[in-house]
Formats: structure tokens, sequence, C-alpha cells
């Protein structure tokens, strides 16, 4: 899960990173006072999860508390990207003499954790990394041992960081990690980590994105979920723990097994060329062992979805044996009628593995109007484009 | 001889009397996997009756190992503990540790992948997130169903559960000498690369079928290694062509980010190093029947 700036300000903060003073709001009026709080100047910054805001005109210098209001007001609403801006960072000004970049992020390739540190900051650091790679020091942090002072000097000195600010910065570093060590991030970026004109070293803007999977032991995260902008049909997936995700095509999609599903929706995108060039309208695994009633959730948020012309049922039986899954689909069709859901769209359904035939029985002993079976997952992706097409 | 896993295997489960534990073990002892015991510290010196089978749990992996000469372990144990259960499972030297838990918090395998190494990596661990490993007709450490096919000469690596099912069921005539789900997080133990290098070393594997999804690079350098040391042809299939940027598919490392880790740069990486890559899983099992002439 990605933060808004705000969010991550505020972490910075509470770990001890160095911020200056900032305030979100969601109307324009309330930047009057915050910024005559601050002597009248502040700047007011979009909060939209996504680069490029500031060329976008999502970054405005105010110069008293009217102009905030009036900037505030025209960066309210606007689309950056594609991101409607429903909020704005007001933040204290600064007295910028030179731009720096940190940051500690997971490192896939080596399986471990990485700190880079530039003096170059205040540009994209994917812009530096290409065009001037000796200025972005890349520095392995081992997951146990983490940033000590030595670590922390390391990155420093490999950084090129100047001797005046090296101390300061040294802090910085060491407060990140606890940001990311102790709100489980994947991402923790400072950029640009301003010198201010009277030597002082201040974040002034983050990134910072957490790990999901630690929500257990994070219950604080919950809070931060930006709720508004979820897709509905994803919070709804989502209050029913369904891994779904919402695409833009036609056809519906459901199956069992991450890899699955994905394959499943290049098979569907292929099949598409041929049939007006449909596309697969969503990812949905219900998982393993998925019984009638995930089945029943799975096929009402699909159903639920005006765009979907056809839904596409692709289950390879493993564990969970295809009777089970094929009675599952029957009784979902029931419940969902039972609940007064109209059942409308063409369902094509292919199931191989354990159990098939016995499966495949159920489903055609059934009979269901709407329900089609085709046994390989080529013939049924061919089968639901052409249904999503029609 | 197979990859990893051998008839000859003595495997514990950690995790072995939770209803995940429970189940999974029933299957694997059904498909001939010579289950010495299960780990749980308040359960020890009890057994559990698996269908006329006693499985003894004992209260440490240390102690199983000790008692029955274990060399590998199954881990079914919740992600808020799965740590705990892979350090114990490195700190007894176990030589293979199997991860199937799914949602461990990255900073967590981070850990314990670190900590392998500073213990001087004498345990392999495959996972986590992943359904583990089966040697046809010899072994089953994991969830992998043990009736899709039989033994045969096609080697077997991906990060997909259920693809690996599926290109098993594909394939299921001409049979497998071992299948590796490695697993779908950001952070796994064995790679691509290491189950690539063991079937190359492995009489009884004469192809290998190589299965990637989205996110990050693992792919390409699995590509990089063939090129450079892998003899045997290997067919490759990867997932998630059509998928957005920036949205997670499921797997807590099927990610594209940015301009990297997109299924059209690992495919082109797996052509480049002479890999003959398929678009569906059927075409993937066609290729894959092509190269080894039936």
């Amino acid at each position: 899960m990605d933060l808004f700036e705000y969010q991550a300000r505020d972490i910075f903060a509470k770990h001890g990173v160095p911020v200056l003073g900032g305030a979100v709001i969601e109307n324009a009026e309330e930047a009057r006072a915050i910024a005559e709080g601050w002597g009248g100047r502040a700047v007011v910054k979009a909060q939209v999860k996504v680069g490029g805001r500031g060329k976008a005109g999502g970054v405005k210098l105010a110069s008293d508390p009217a102009d905030a209001v009036a900037k505030a007001e025209a960066i309210l609403g606007m689309d950056i990207k594609g991101h409607t801006v429903h909020k704005v960072m007001l933040a204290q000004t600064a007295d910028i003499k030179d731009e720096y970049y940190v940051s500690f992020l997971l490192d896939r390739t080596n399986r471990t954790f990485l700190a880079m540190a530039s003096v170059e900051g205040g540009v994209e650091i994917e812009v530096v990394a290409v065009e001037n790679p000796d200025a972005l020091a890349k520095i392995a942090v081992d997951a146990n041992e983490g940033v000590t002072d030595a670590k922390a000097r390391e990155i420093v000195e490999a950084a090129k960081f100047p001797a005046d600010v090296a101390d300061q910065i040294v802090e910085v570093l060491k407060s990140l990690w606890k940001v990311f060590i102790a709100e489980d991030a994947l991402l923790v970026e400072v950029n640009p980590l301003v010198k201010t004109g009277d030597g002082k070293i201040v974040a002034l803007d983050g990134k910072v994105s957490l790990d999901e999977n630690a929500d257990f032991r994070q219950p604080e995260h919950e809070a931060l979920v930006d709720h508004a902008a979820a897709n509905p049909l994803e919070a709804a997936a989502k209050a029913k723990n369904l891994n779904y995700v919402k695409l833009d095509g036609e056809v519906g999609i459901i199956g069992n097994g991450a890899g699955l599903v994905m394959s499943t929706l290049d098979v569907v995108a292929y099949a598409g060329e041929k049939h007006g060039n449909v596309k697969p309208a969503n990812f949905l695994d219900i998982g393993g062992g998925a019984s009638a009633e995930v089945m029943a959730n799975g096929l009402g948020i699909i159903l639920g979805d005006p765009d979907v012309k056809s839904v596409f049922v692709n289950v390879f039986g493993g564990i969970t044996a295809c009777d089970e899954v094929a009675n599952g689909i029957v009784q979902a069709l029931e419940l969902l009628a039972a609940s007064g859901e109209a059942v409308t769209k063409p369902l094509v359904v292919r199931l191989d593995g354990n159990n098939a035939e016995l499966g495949r029985k159920i489903l055609s002993d059934a009979n269901h109007p709407l329900v089609q079976r085709v046994d390989t997952m080529d013939d049924a992706a061919d089968k639901a484009a052409e249904l999503a097409a029609k | 001889m197979a990859i990893f896993l051998t008839k000859e295997s003595k495997v514990i489960v950690q995790g072995m009397t939770g209803a995940t534990g429970m189940k999974h073990t029933r299957l694997m002892l059904a498909d001939g996997t010579n289950i010495v015991g299960g780990v749980n510290p308040r359960k020890a010196g009890t057994s559990v009756d698996f269908d006329g089978t006693e499985v003894p749990v004992f209260g440490s992996v240390a102690e199983a190992i000790e008692k029955t000469g274990a060399d590998v372990s199954v881990i079914f144990v919740p992600p808020a503990f799965a740590k705990a259960a892979v350090v114990e499972a490195i700190d007894a030297e176990i030589p293979l540790a199997v991860v199937i838990t799914e949602g461990i918090a990255v900073h967590d395998s981070a850990s314990f992948w670190a900590y392998a190494g500073e213990k001087g990596n004498k345990t392999r661990i495959i996972g986590p997130n992943c359904p583990g490993l089966i040697t046809p007709g010899q072994s089953n450490a994991g969830i992998i169903p043990g009736d899709i096919t039989k033994p045969g000469r096609i080697g077997l690596v991906s990060k997909s559960g259920t693809l690996t099912y599926q290109m098993m069921y594909e394939l299921r005539d001409i049979g497998f000498s071992s299948a590796v789900g490695i697993g779908g997080d950001p952070i796994i133990g064995t790679t691509h690369i290491d189950a690539l290098q063991a079937f190359q070393d492995d009489d009884d594997t004469d192809l290998i079928v190589m299965i990637g999804e989205i996110g990050g690079d693992a792919e390409e350098r699995a590509a990089a290694y063939i090129a450079e040391h892998i003899t045997k042809p290997v067919v490759g299939y990867v997932a998630g062509f059509t998928a957005p940027e920036g949205k997670t598919m499921g797997h807590a490392g099927a990610i594209v980010s940015g301009s990297s880790g997109t299924a059209q740069a690992k495919k082109e990486a797996l052509e480049a190093a002479g890999v003959k890559v398929g678009k569906t899983p059927s075409e993937t099992a066609r290729l894959a029947r092509e190269l080894i002439g039936k």
C-alpha cells in the first residue's frame, strides 16, 4: 500500500525524521488560518499517489493566506494523470540551499534491503540512475544487522555528502531505518532531503509503501487506507476477503490460484483479438478450497460489474476436487437467485484436474440455461470472448 | 534420482497438528512420503493417527532430527509464527525446509533468508508461499496433488502452484522427474536458477519446463544463467501479459513496477537465451512435447 505524502510526513515525524510543519485539508478555506499561523507563506501540494504532480501544476507556492486559499481551491479537484485531487497538504516553506536523496527499499534481486543515496536530489531518482549512475550510491543493508552508526556512515561516505551535513544525515538515516523496520515498509524515500539556509537537514517530500502482509502486527495501518479512492467493486471484494482487481474489459474472470488466473487473463485477451478485441474485466482468485459460498461471493461481485458481458470460470482441481467446485457453482447460482440477484450473463465453465468428469456431469445435470461447459482452457476462453462480443 | 526430494527423504511437518497441516500430512502420506514426525512443543510426546499410520510429535526440529534422522521439513505454520519456525529449522541445520505458508511479511522473509546465510546456508529453503515439491512415485513435500501425473523425464520449476498443476496435467502422459513450486513472494529461498542447475545435473531429467510470472527480474536472471550453464532443452511460460502496472496480481511478488517486471521483457530474455516460450499453457505443453519427441 502506497501512502499519501502527508501520511508519509506524519510517519517520518513519529520516528524522528526531521520534517517541516504540514497540515492536510479538504476544504480550501482552511488554508487561510494555517498559512496565517506560519506568517503567511505556504506551499500547497496536491495529495495524489502518482509522480510528476509538480509538472502537472499540483504544487504551488502561496505568498499570503488569501493566496493559499486560492491555490488550494485551484488544486482541489484537479485531475493529475487520472487521479482526482481530494486533499491538499499545506507545508511550511523552506530556504533550500541543496537537495539530496535517501531511501531504503526491498532489493528482490539480492534478497535483502538496500540503501540508496545521492547528492543529486529533487529530481526523479530513476533519471539520476540512468543519466548519472555514479551519483547514486547503493549499499546493501543486512536485514538482521540493520542501519548501525557504521552503516549510516558508510552510506554517507558512498554518496559523498558534504562534511558539514554528514552527522545530521547519519541521524536522518538511522531514523528513516526505524520507519522502515517499525512500519514494515517496502520503501521509504525522502526526495528531496534538503539543506536549509541555516544548515539544517529536513525531509521535504517523501514516499512510503507498506507491506500488507504485515497488517496482522500493524493495526494502525488500517487507518491509512484510502477507502474513498478504492474502486467500489474492489472495496466490496475486499470486504468479502476476495483477491480481486478491476480491469477495463468485458469478460469476467474467476479462477483458482494467482498464476492460473493471470494466465487466464492472457488467454482471454488473445481470444478476444478474434472477437472484437474484448478483454478481461477483472482478476479474481478464489483460492484453492473454494466453497459454494466463496464462489457465490465471487460471482456476485463479477455479475455486479456493469462492464461484464460474459463470465469465464476457469478451475483446475488440485487438492479441491472438481465435483465440489461444480456443486459450488450450482449452489452459488441458487444462492444468488434466492437473494434476488438476477443472473442474466452467460457463464462459461472449464473444469479440469481432480474429479473433472464428475464435476462436468454435475454441471450437465444441473442444466442451467446460462451455464456452458467447455473442457479446455483455450476453447473456453474463446467461447467466453465470443459471448462477450455479442 | 530426481531433485531435492526422493523416496529416501525423511520428512517432518512443522505445524502438523493444525487443520491445514493435518489435511496435507494425510495426503502426503497417501502419496508414499516417508513422514517421520511432526513438531509442536505443546504436544511433544504425543502422536497423531493418520488412517492407521502413527506419526510422533516432537518438541522441536532438533529433537525430531535427533530421534528420526529427518532431512526435510515442510512448514505449515501461520504467517505470524512462520519466521520463528524457519529460524528453528535453520538452527537445527535440516538440509531442506519447504515453507508453504502464504502471507508472510517480507521483513520476516528477508530476516530468515539473511539468517540462513549467516549460518552458512546449510538449509535449502523452498518458498515461502509455494506449493512445495513432488517427485512423482517417490515423495511429496507440500500440497501439490499427487495423482496428476506419474514419474517421467520432465523437470518443472514454477512460481505458481496452479500453473504447476496445469502443466503437470497437460504433460501427464509423459511424466515428471520432479516438480518444484518456488513461490510467488518477493523474497524466496530456492530460485529458478537453483532448480535449473539441479535439473541440469539430474540424470533422470531430459527437458526442463520453467514457469514464471510478472514482477522482479528472476526470469531475466534465469535466462542469462540458461545461456551460460544449461545444455538441456528448456521450455518456458510467463503469466501476466495483460496485468496492469502497479497492481498486485494475487501473489505478493506479482506486480509490474514502472517498466520493470513485465511478462514481455521476461519472454524476450528467455527467447534470447534459446528458450522456447509458449504463449499459453497449452502451447507451452506442445513445445515441450515437440522437444521431447512425444
